[in-house]
């Protein structure tokens, strides 16, 4: 694998190296911050200073301290989602394409009709009615995220489960769960992985909108998002300081975009025709 | 014609099909309220009579089913419901917010359609040069931004630095037709730029897919020039694609209109959505999912059509 890396181009050798940093701030954030998350430290947007290296925010919380927090609490609620969406999407495109007839129809039908209505009115829609605390943010999202999971999954695994080796096993009388372990599962793994990079993207942005929209992550938890509406008024007096959060959020997803362009480059096999 | 005409009207019936199973979805959804509505607007202090009063009033006194199907007929013959917020009738200003919100939309669709188209075409034919790898790449960037992050760039240079348009754009239907788009302008550049990149991916990537086939390539065997090869054995294939696309991206700026609404404070429908999802005003919540929806709904429809009628082969399928 470290060979592949060597030879990517240099995109994607850099979105490897940020999404790293990312990874190890959010993971190391209580030891890397110098004051607590939600502790008030100072008067209310104070400039760049010694003190507090990015100032301090709309209540008087050091922006550098919650940029560091934010970071584990936005990328750790995405990738929760994301896998929840892709276990439960997953599995069922899996298992559609495995049982196919009525089951495939009857779920391909009910993934049609969720995904007939705009996913960000329907999550306003569902955080309407169950709240806005973080399990019912990650279960909603990753319910509805798992939709085009699903059609990922098993238009992948359809292709899979048509081959004689897949025949072969089932004759051979092996149940369901060993196919899809050891048959489905290794073969479809590449373009599950880059849309696993995809889908982190659009979940990560779908979040942060909705913090910033009010409707996501609540205070006094550190979030980016909702950290950018909170000191939206800066920017009228010509500071960037609200926009470093929406700069980290750019950064991340831009990284993991570069990386899975890579990938998809990879596993289409047109690299060399591009080069 | 005939094929074509029950094409459409097999789709048009499957969309309302689908509208139906949404709005099924949405009214469900608000049954499954943990607690009761009453309890969370009326407040702990409401006595049990309060409590019975106001359940009288906004129908809960009723089976499920009945409630939807008057909703339902409700909604078809225009009365969309009371806010509860406001007790006026939400078909009041939803109107106004509608017609907002597609101008909004209808302004960066203008912009957006054919920059993407001229500039998608041209990074797909001269591919692999400097100018298209600076597409790929500012592309690729683009679409990795959050759209309130755009929005407060535009705001940041346009705004605030620059002053050339105003920051918070308050449009309302007495100004003139000129004031209106000098106000609408920031917000209809944010939506441009958000849906610009993942349109120009999309046309380059079609147009390159249809250059490669076997038919192109003895087209310029032949000695074809390169214009007569684009305009009249390329492009007509490449329609259908196209169109798919910025349909589909048309149905995105459905969604992406939403988030811009707040940041500038304009007055659409995206607005008034969030708004009441914040007071938990269930009635104008359900009305602008529903309208969301079949806005979403007829965009999908739309590029569905245009894909089979641009298709010969599924046009009359066997």
């Amino acid at each position: 694998m470290l060979k592949t890396l060597w030879s990517a181009p240099l995109t994607a050798k850099l979105g490897v190296l940020v999404i790293i940093c990312y990874v190890f701030v959010a993971v190391l954030a209580p030891v890397l911050a110098p004051y607590k998350e939600t502790a008030i430290v100072g008067a209310s947007y104070e400039l760049w200073s010694d003190e507090y290296l990015l100032g301090t925010d709309n209540i008087g919380r050091d922006m550098l301290t919650r940029l560091i927090f934010g970071a584990r609490n936005t990328i750790g609620i995405a990738f929760a989602t994301v896998l929840l969406a892709f276990i439960v999407g997953g599995t069922l495109g899996m298992l559609a394409a495995i049982l196919g007839g009525w089951y495939d129809l009857v779920i391909g039908r009910i993934v049609d009709i969720l995904m007939a209505i705009p996913s960000l009115v329907f999550a306003l829609l569902l955080l309407t009615v169950f709240g806005t605390s973080i399990p019912s943010l990650v279960i909603i999202i990753a319910l509805l995220d798992s939709t085009r999971v699903f059609r990922i999954s098993r238009s992948a695994a359809m292709n899979v489960v048509v081959m004689e080796f897949v025949e072969a096993a089932r004759l051979r009388g092996e149940g369901m769960a060993w196919i899809i372990r050891k048959e489905l599962l290794p073969n479809i793994t590449a373009p599950l992985l880059a849309e696993f990079g995809l889908r982190f993207c659009f979940v990560f942005l779908f979040i942060a909108s909705l913090s910033f929209l009010g409707l996501g992550i609540q205070p006094p938890l550190a979030d980016w998002g909702s950290m950018v509406r909170e000191n939206a008024t800066l920017i009228t007096y010509n500071d960037i300081t609200p926009l470093l959060p929406a700069v980290a959020i750019a950064g991340l997803t831009v990284a993991v975009n570069f990386v899975v362009d890579w990938m998809l480059h990879l596993s289409s096999g047109l690299k060399k025709e591009h080069q | 014609m005939s094929s074509v005409l029950k094409i459409v009207l097999q789709r048009l019936g499957l969309g309302f099909l689908t509208l139906f199973a949404v709005s099924i979805i949405i009214a469900f959804v608000v049954e499954l309220l943990p607690g009761d509505i009453t309890q969370a607007i009326l407040g702990q202090s409401a006595t049990p009579e309060t409590v019975a009063a106001f359940r009288k009033e906004i129908g809960l006194d009723r089976p499920a089913h009945i409630r939807y199907f008057e909703w339902l007929g409700g909604m078809v013959q225009g009365d969309l419901g009371q806010s509860l917020a406001s007790k006026r009738e939400i078909s009041e200003f939803v109107g106004t917010r509608l017609s907002n919100t597609l101008f909004l939309g209808g302004l960066a669709a203008a912009i957006a359609v054919p920059l993407a188209l001229i500039l998608g075409l041209l990074a797909a034919l001269y591919r692999n040069s400097i100018y298209d790898r600076i597409v790929n790449l500012l592309t690729l960037t683009s679409i990795s931004f959050p759209e309130f992050f755009v929005a407060y760039i535009l705001i940041l240079f346009l705004s605030v630095k620059a002053g050339f348009f105003p920051g918070i754009s308050n449009v309302s239907t007495d100004l003139a037709f000129s004031e209106q788009l000098f106000r609408t302008i920031l917000p209809a550049l944010t939506l441009t730029l958000v849906v610009l990149a993942h349109m120009l991916r999309m046309t380059r990537a079609a147009i390159i897919n249809l250059l490669s086939s076997p038919y192109i390539e003895m087209a310029s065997l032949k000695g074809t020039k390169p214009f007569r090869i684009i305009f009249h054995h390329a492009l007509p294939n490449a329609w259908g694609p196209i169109v798919n696309v910025i349909a589909l991206n048309l149905a995105y700026l459905v969604v992406g209109v939403v988030v811009v609404e707040v940041v500038f404070v304009y007055p659409g429908l995206g607005q008034l959505l969030v708004d009441s999802v914040s007071k938990r005003d269930l009635p104008v919540v359900q009305a602008c999912s529903i309208i969301f929806a079949a806005v979403y709904i007829l965009l999908n429809l739309f590029a569905d059509i245009v894909s089979i009628i641009s298709n010969p082969r599924l046009l009359h399928p066997r």
